[in-house]
């Protein structure tokens, strides 16, 4: 399993990711500025991560979405490669189209930095099989701009397909009012595209994965990936 | 061909909820401004075009912001030309 981290201008967890991903599978994974036009041959896994690229300028993630290296990530992910963005990496994914809908400024205007409890809604994606339909999971946000929206026919096709994957939950796994964040729509934490391969969610699996680091929920996060990856060579 | 000076003025859609202007909105409120009914927040960006035209100026501002500087799922914009 090959990984390429993409890290533009103001990312700030690239080396999380990298870590995570190396400490958890063990296998290969790189770094790739953004002004590269190509990703390594063979890459399984690209990963968008989180921080403010470019600032936040405009947009959050609107610039990189549009940087030199994102035609190659496009393609990877239109080829049916893995795709994953977290946080800002969320961002950037609903400003290239590949994901729909788009992520405001949380319902308080505030950065939030606190570890989050999310309600796995989908197990029948290569980011999530090692989970449990249902199961309450804890990863941390980080953001100031995670309000999920989208119109609301577009909601309705989304949540009609299963494309919702995690869902800010209590600790009984109620989605509430209380327990959501920071105001999106549905509760709304990660969504998945249609053809299942890309996959942007605002919390951070790769901040638990280790427990000395207060969490290793997100390590079946890395495993469901290597497994997926795994059956699909057999 | 003329420079033109494009305005662009870019807001959240209506229905979209623009916590910014809500929270400016709250602070005139608590400054005993009681006759302020709503503030939305928005964006200005100004745009200096080499074009033939003014349509063409305003055509190519058009595309600028479809290209990067508008999110249509979530903002709305207008564009003023003014000649140099």
């Amino acid at each position: 399993m090959k990984t390429a981290v993409i890290i533009f201008p103001g990312s700030n967890c690239d080396q999380d990711v990298l870590y995570a991903v190396r400490n958890t599978l063990g296998t290969e994974v790189r770094a790739v500025w953004h002004g590269e036009r190509e990703i390594p041959d063979g890459t399984d896994l690209v990963i968008l991560p989180g921080g403010f690229s470019y600032g936040d300028y405009l947009r959050c993630g609107a610039m990189a979405a549009r940087s030199p290296v994102m035609q190659a990530v496009i393609d990877h992910g239109r080829r049916g490669g893995l795709l994953l963005g977290i946080c800002n990496g969320f961002q950037v994914l609903t400003e290239t189209r590949l994901l729909p809908g788009a992520l405001l400024t949380n319902r308080i205007p505030a950065f939030i930095c606190r570890p989050c409890l999310l309600r796995v809604e989908s197990t029948a994606t290569p980011f999530t099989s090692m989970y449990a339909e249902g199961q309450v999971v804890q990863f941390p946000i980080a953001h100031a701009d995670g309000r999920y929206t989208l119109p609301d026919d577009e909601l309705k096709a989304l949540e009609d397909r299963g494309g919702v994957v995690f869902r800010y939950c209590d600790g009984a796994g109620n989605v509430t009012e209380e327990s959501n964040p920071n105001g999106a729509m549905n509760g709304i934490a990660g969504i998945v595209n249609e053809g299942g391969n890309i996959l942007g969610l605002m919390p951070h699996p790769e901040r638990a994965s280790e427990a000395i680091l207060g969490g290793v929920d997100g390590c079946a996060f890395w495993r469901s990936i290597f497994s997926t990856l795994q059956e699909r060579r057999v | 061909m003329t420079a033109w000076h494009v305005h662009v003025y870019i807001q959240l859609k209506d229905g979209v909820l623009d916590t910014q202007g809500k929270a400016v909105e709250r602070s005139l409120h608590s400054l005993g401004h009681d006759s302020l009914q709503a503030v939305k927040i928005g964006k200005y960006v100004q745009l200096w075009i080499n074009a033939d035209s003014e349509q063409s100026a305003r055509q190519q501002a058009v595309r600028m912001c479809d290209d990067l500087l508008v999110n249509g799922i979530i903002e709305q914009f207008s564009v003023e030309v003014e000649g140099e």
